[in-house]
C-alpha cells in the first residue's frame, strides 16, 4: 500500500487583481504535476476554477489561509479590498506575475488619466457606439434596489504598494516550472529565504547569462524594430540596433524570448542591481549609441519612440517616477526656446 | 508667492566642480538655489539619480562636465549627454518640462560661465514654477 503522506496539507489560494488572465493559466499550465499540487495542498479560493465567493473568504479566520498567490494590479477598490482582505487571512502573500509585483501591463495606464482612459473607451475610441454618452456609474437605482460597480482609480499601483507583501515571483507571467519548485519549497517546511526576496529567478541579469553572442565593441547606429533586421539568430540584440531590456532584466525565465528570437521585454523586472528599469537602460543604450554632438544622438534617438513605454513596459508604478503629471496639474508656462 | 527653486547639479570633480569652486573663491555671486553634489566624471551621473532628485523635490537638475574632448576618462562627457537627450524624451511623456534638466560644459577656469549659467538656470526654473512629480507621486490615487 501506498504510504500516506503525513504532513498536513497547505490550504492555496490564488487570486486575480487587474490581470489579464494568463498567471491563474499559468498555474492551470502545471499539467500533470496539478496532482503533486493537490496531494499537498487544498485549493481554498480561486475564482477562475472554483466557485468561492468573496463572502467565504470573508468568513474565514485570519492567518488561515497557509499561501496566496496574488496576481493582477490593484486598479480598482476590489482589488485594493481584497488584496486587503486576502493579507488579512494569509500567512505566505506572493505577488505573482509582474502586475502584483510591478504593476504591469496595467501600469502602462499611469502614463494617461482616468479621465482619458474613460474618454477613450467610451467616446473616442474607432469602435465606440455610444450615442447616449453612458458611462460606468460606481452606484446605479434600480426598483430592485441598488446596483454598485467598484471604484476606478486614477493611479495603478503594484500589489507591495497597496499591502505587506512576503515575497515575489515575477515574470508575465512566471515560468510554470519555477512555480512549481517553489510551492514545493514552501510545502517541504525547509526554512524559507528572507521575507521580501524574489523567488523563482536567479540574481543575475539576462544579459549575464544570455546564449547571444557579444563583442567588447557594442556601437548603435541606428534603432530598428526586431521586424527591420535580417537576424542572424546569433548576436546580441543590442549589438544588431534592436532593443532589448536585457541588462535590466533579472533572469530566471529561461531566456523565453531570446530562445525564440525575440528581444526581451523585461518581464521578470529589474536585475537585483537595478532601481529602476527605465534609468538602467537609458544609462545602458547610451553607452552605445555611436554620436558625440547633440545633433547625431537626437537622430539615432528618433527611432526609440517610446522610452516610458518601452523601458517601463512591466514596471511603470514600481519605477522611481511612478507615472506622468496629469495635465491639468502641469506648469502652465510656456515654452521657453 | 514668491517661488523659490530646489536645484540639484552634478558636477564632475576635474572640471567644472572646480570652475565653480573657482566662482567661490573668486567671491562671485550665483543663485544660492543649486546644491551641488561632486561626482568624478559626468560619466559617473546614473539617470537613477536624476530621477531620485525629482523624486524628492528637486525642480531643477543640473549636469556639468569638462568640455567635449576634456573629459579626464576621455568619454565620460559624451555619455552624458546621451543619457541627458534619452532622459528629456522620458520626461515629456511623463509631463514634466525637458527644460527642467539641463546639461552644460563647465571648464576649470570658467568661474564666471558657471556663476552665469547657475542663475540663468535658476531663473528658467523660477519661470517654469514648481515641478509637481512629488506631490503627484505623494498624493495622486
Ligand atoms: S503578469 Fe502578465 S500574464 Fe500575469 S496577469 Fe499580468 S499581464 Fe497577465
Ligand atoms: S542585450 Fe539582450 S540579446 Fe544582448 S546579451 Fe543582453 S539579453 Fe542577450
Ligand atoms: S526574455 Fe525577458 S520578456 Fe521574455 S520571458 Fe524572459 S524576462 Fe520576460
Ligand atoms: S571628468 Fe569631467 S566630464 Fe569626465
Amino acid at each position: 500500500m501506498a504510504e500516506r503522506n503525513e504532513r498536513p496539507k497547505i490550504k492555496l489560494a490564488v487570486y486575480w487583481g487587474a490581470a489579464c488572465g494568463g498567471c491563474c493559466v499559468s498555474v492551470l499550465d502545471v499539467h500533470e504535476k496539478l496532482f503533486d499540487v493537490v496531494a499537498n495542498a487544498d485549493l481554498v479560493f480561486w475564482p477562475i476554477a472554483l466557485d468561492i465567493k468573496y463572502n467565504d473568504v470573508e468568513a474565514m479566520p485570519d492567518q488561515d489561509i497557509d499561501v496566496t498567490l496574488f496576481n493582477g494590479a490593484i486598479r480598482n477598490s476590489e482589488n485594493k479590498h481584497m488584496a486587503r482582505l486576502l493579507r488579512q487571512k494569509t500567512k505566505i502573500l506572493v505577488a505573482y506575475g509582474s502586475c502584483a509585483h510591478l504593476g504591469g501591463i496595467p501600469g502602462l495606464a499611469n502614463l494617461s488619466t482616468k479621465t482619458e482612459i474613460f474618454d477613450r473607451i467610451y467616446k473616442e475610441s474607432e469602435s465606440t457606439n455610444n450615442p447616449n454618452h453612458t458611462r460606468p456609474l460606481e452606484k446605479y437605482e434600480v426598483k430592485e434596489g441598488t446596483l454598485t460597480l467598484p471604484e476606478f482609480f486614477n493611479d495603478v499601483r503594484t500589489l507591495a504598494q497597496t499591502v505587506d507583501v512576503d515575497y515575489y515571483l515575477p515574470g508575465c507571467p512566471p515560468q510554470t516550472e519555477r512555480l512549481l519548485e517553489v510551492f514545493m519549497a514552501i510545502v517541504s517546511g525547509d526554512e524559507l529565504p528572507p521575507r521580501g526576496k524574489v523567488l523563482g529567478a536567479t540574481d543575475k541579469s539576462q544579459c549575464d547569462e544570455c546564449p547571444r553572442k557579444k563583442s567588447d565593441k557594442k556601437t548603435i547606429k541606428e534603432f530598428h524594430r526586431p521586424w527591420e533586421i535580417n537576424d542572424d539568430g546569433e548576436t546580441c540584440f543590442l549589438e544588431q540596433g534592436v532593443l532589448c531590456m536585457g541588462p535590466a532584466t533579472r533572469s530566471g525565465c529561461g531566456h523565453r524570448c531570446i530562445e525564440v528570437n525575440a528581444p526581451c521585454r523585461g518581464c521578470y523586472g529589474p536585475a537585483p542591481d537595478v532601481i529602476d528599469p527605465g534609468a538602467k537602460m537609458m544609462s545602458s543604450v547610451a553607452t552605445m549609441i555611436d554620436g558625440d554632438t547633440s545633433e547625431t544622438i537626437e537622430k539615432i534617438l528618433e527611432n526609440v519612440i517610446d522610452p516610458a513605454g518601452y523601458f517601463y513596459r512591466f514596471s511603470m508604478p514600481a519605477s522611481i517616477l511612478r507615472r506622468k503629471i496629469p495635465e491639468n496639474l502641469q506648469a502652465q508656462a510656456p515654452l521657453q526656446k | 508667492m514668491d517661488f523659490e527653486p530646489t536645484i540639484v547639479s552634478f558636477l564632475c570633480n576635474w572640471c567644472s566642480y572646480t570652475g565653480a569652486d573657482l566662482a567661490g573663491t573668486s567671491r562671485m555671486k550665483y543663485s544660492p538655489n543649486i546644491r551641488i553634489i561632486r561626482v568624478m566624471c559626468s560619466g559617473r551621473i546614473d539617470p537613477t539619480f536624476v530621477l531620485e532628485a525629482f523624486k524628492n523635490g528637486a525642480d531643477g537638475v543640473l549636469l556639468c562636465g569638462c568640455h567635449p574632448g576634456d573629459c579626464h576618462y576621455q568619454s565620460g562627457n559624451y555619455k552624458c549627454l546621451r543619457r541627458y537627450n534619452m532622459l528629456k524624451k522620458y520626461f515629456v511623456q511623463l509631463g514634466i518640462r525637458p527644460e527642467r534638466i539641463r546639461l552644460d560644459w563647465i571648464s576649470a577656469s570658467e568661474g564666471k560661465q558657471f556663476a552665469n549659467l547657475a542663475d540663468s538656470f535658476t531663473e528658467t526654473i523660477r519661470h517654469l514654477g514648481p515641478c509637481k512629480i512629488k506631490n503627484v507621486i505623494e498624493t495622486y490615487t
